[in-house]
């Protein structure tokens, strides 16, 4: 079975970048001919995931397994972890300073909007070393 | 496959590169030492008409001698025609000069724009129709071709009422049928317009079925004789039957304020309306109702056909409306729901950056691109006649273009 693996630097300190290996990622995948509605449910996960890793973690590496049948999206950070997972799955919830709310992220819908838009969602995360989010994206 | 209006001067090009490192939908390639325009991807925008510093890329010429195919000439002038003139302030003098040009009639498409804006307006208070926000403007139909080719996902927020200067048309027809009684092939509808843009969208129209415009004249080709015939106009006909608000679709923000969108974003320049919708797709959608993306620099004005330079044009034009009412014309709810105001044809993805048919094969494809851009400088310096490494990658693997072709690759017998 044919797949290909996309592997993304995403730079922690740079919130005008953010969203460049979603853009890239959808841009392969529209070649592929996948369909436009599971183009843009990568290009939301991966976005939202990139994000977070920009704002909570200083940066991590997104990488995209893409298969015939399934997508399979791994944002892997070394940041601080997230204490609450429960707490952070809420709608709204954020801990994302200032500085973000000034650029128009932290309102606290990137879990929640990861979850309603992949078709399984995985988060493994340790609290001082780091969080692995995966995410499958079924091509229906 | 799509005509397009914007052709290259093989004398006049040196194949330089110019053009493809901006173009921004990866159309032009250098093959010979000459440019070449991919059609499957052009989308018109004429970035590399106003870029080429041979002026070697243009549009299609036409001049006042598509006058003589037609009996009878209805001028269509677009918004952006009024912004052409220096101290010129009252549209009636641009109007009246095209009569004297031997133009027959006028039907401004600001008067269309006037109208749809006031469909736009009552539709939206009373919610009859399905609406899906953030709406995105029709006006642009480079916009319309990149949505079909890049971000099909948005095609559902795209408006579906016509370009006003495709209403305007339908309505010079009708009203030149009844008025003179001629065949309609004797009858020639032709707009004057800014960019190669509006020339394709008259020969195949994005939201229309079939084509409503006989001709399109770009404002360069007719400039010098009307500019000549606007400073002869000693009396200026009370010719104009457009208000404020349809006046001001000839610059960026001007549709989404007719259309009384106060809370909107007006986008103007091809990257940056490329970056909107790039956010709009990734689910960050704007705080907004309504999003007007307009190719060209300041909008219509901004049009690589035309003649000044677009800040200027637009500040001539925001003159201009002082004098205007704010419309010219109140229309009733049953007036609007007789008019040719909404798209028959759906706007559908063109899939042209697919690499196959054939998913399987367009993996193969990938896989293969990946593997020659490994071998590739990636400085995109565009030697090879593409815009990137990626591109030329796949030109490579689509049988487009050989590895040899790279410059730091010449010489390098590898066997690949």
């Amino acid at each position: 079975m044919p797949g290909l693996t996309f592997t993304y630097a995403v730079d922690g300190n740079d919130y005008h970048k953010a969203g460049e290996a979603s853009r890239s990622a959808k841009f392969a995948l529209k070649k592929l001919g996948l369909p436009p509605e599971v183009v843009r449910r990568v290009g939301i996960c991966m976005y939202e995931g990139e994000i977070n890793m920009v704002i909570h973690a200083d940066g991590g590496t997104a990488t995209l397994k893409v298969g015939m049948d399934e997508i399979e999206i791994e944002l892997e950070d070394k940041g601080p972890g997230i204490p609450d997972l429960e707490l952070a799955m809420q709608e709204g919830w954020s801990t994302a300073d200032s500085q973000a709310n000034q650029l128009g992220f932290g309102a606290g819908m990137g879990l929640p909007n990861m979850r309603r838009y992949s078709d399984e969602m995985q988060i493994d995360t340790t609290v001082g070393e780091g969080t692995t989010v995966r995410m499958i994206i079924k091509i229906r | 496959m799509k005509k397009h209006s914007v052709i290259i001067d093989k004398s006049k090009c040196v194949g330089c590169t110019t053009c493809i490192k901006a173009c921004p939908n990866e159309s032009i390639r250098v093959r010979e030492r000459k440019a070449k325009i991919l059609d499957q991807r052009c989308i018109d925008c004429g970035v590399c008409i106003s870029r080429c510093p041979h002026s070697a890329i243009r549009s299609v010429h036409t001049g006042l001698e598509v006058l003589e195919k037609y009996k009878w000439n209805v001028a269509l002038p677009d918004q952006a025609l009024f912004g052409q003139f220096t101290a010129v302030f009252d549209p009636n003098v641009i109007l009246t000069a095209l009569l004297d040009l031997g133009f027959d009639d006028i039907c401004e498409p600001a008067a269309s724009a006037e109208l749809i804006a006031q469909a736009a307006i009552w539709e939206s208070e009373n919610g009859t129709r399905k609406q899906n926000l953030p709406l995105i403007s029709s006006c642009c139909p480079t916009i319309l071709r990149l949505i079909r080719m890049r971000f099909s996902e948005l095609i559902p927020h795209v408006v579906d009422t016509v370009i006003p200067i495709e209403h305007a048309a339908m309505l010079a027809r009708d009203r030149a049928a009844r008025q003179t009684g001629l065949k309609p092939e004797e009858i020639g509808i032709i707009a004057i317009v800014p960019c190669p843009s509006q020339i394709t969208e008259a020969q195949s129209p994005e939201l229309l079925d079939a084509p409503v415009i006989d001709e399109t004249i770009p404002i360069v080709d007719i400039f010098s004789e009307l500019e000549s015939a606007v400073k002869k106009v000693d009396h200026p006909l009370a010719l104009c039957k457009s208000g404020r608000r349809g006046l001001t679709h000839a610059y960026s923000g001007g549709e989404a304020t007719a259309r009384k969108a106060y809370n909107f974003i007006a986008v103007d320049e091809i990257q940056n309306c490329i970056r909107m919708l790039e956010e709009i797709e990734n689910g960050n959608i704007p705080e907004t109702d309504y999003i007007e993306l307009n190719a060209c620099t300041c909008g219509c004005v901004g049009g690589s056909l035309c003649v000044g330079n677009p800040f200027n044009a637009k500040l001539r034009i925001k003159k201009m409306l002082g004098d205007l009412p704010e419309f010219y014309r109140e229309y009733d709810v049953s007036e609007i729901g007789k008019e040719p105001i909404y798209a028959s044809k759906k706007l559908e993805y063109l899939p042209a950056f697919l690499l196959d048919e054939d998913r399987s094969m367009a993996f193969e494809k990938l896989t293969k691109i990946r593997e020659i851009r490994q071998k590739l400088p990636g400085i995109d310096c565009g030697g090879c006649g593409a815009p990137s490494c990626n591109a030329f990658a796949e030109d490579i693997v689509q049988e487009k273009a050989q590895l040899n072709q790279c410059v730091f690759r010449r010489g390098n017998n590898d066997g690949q």
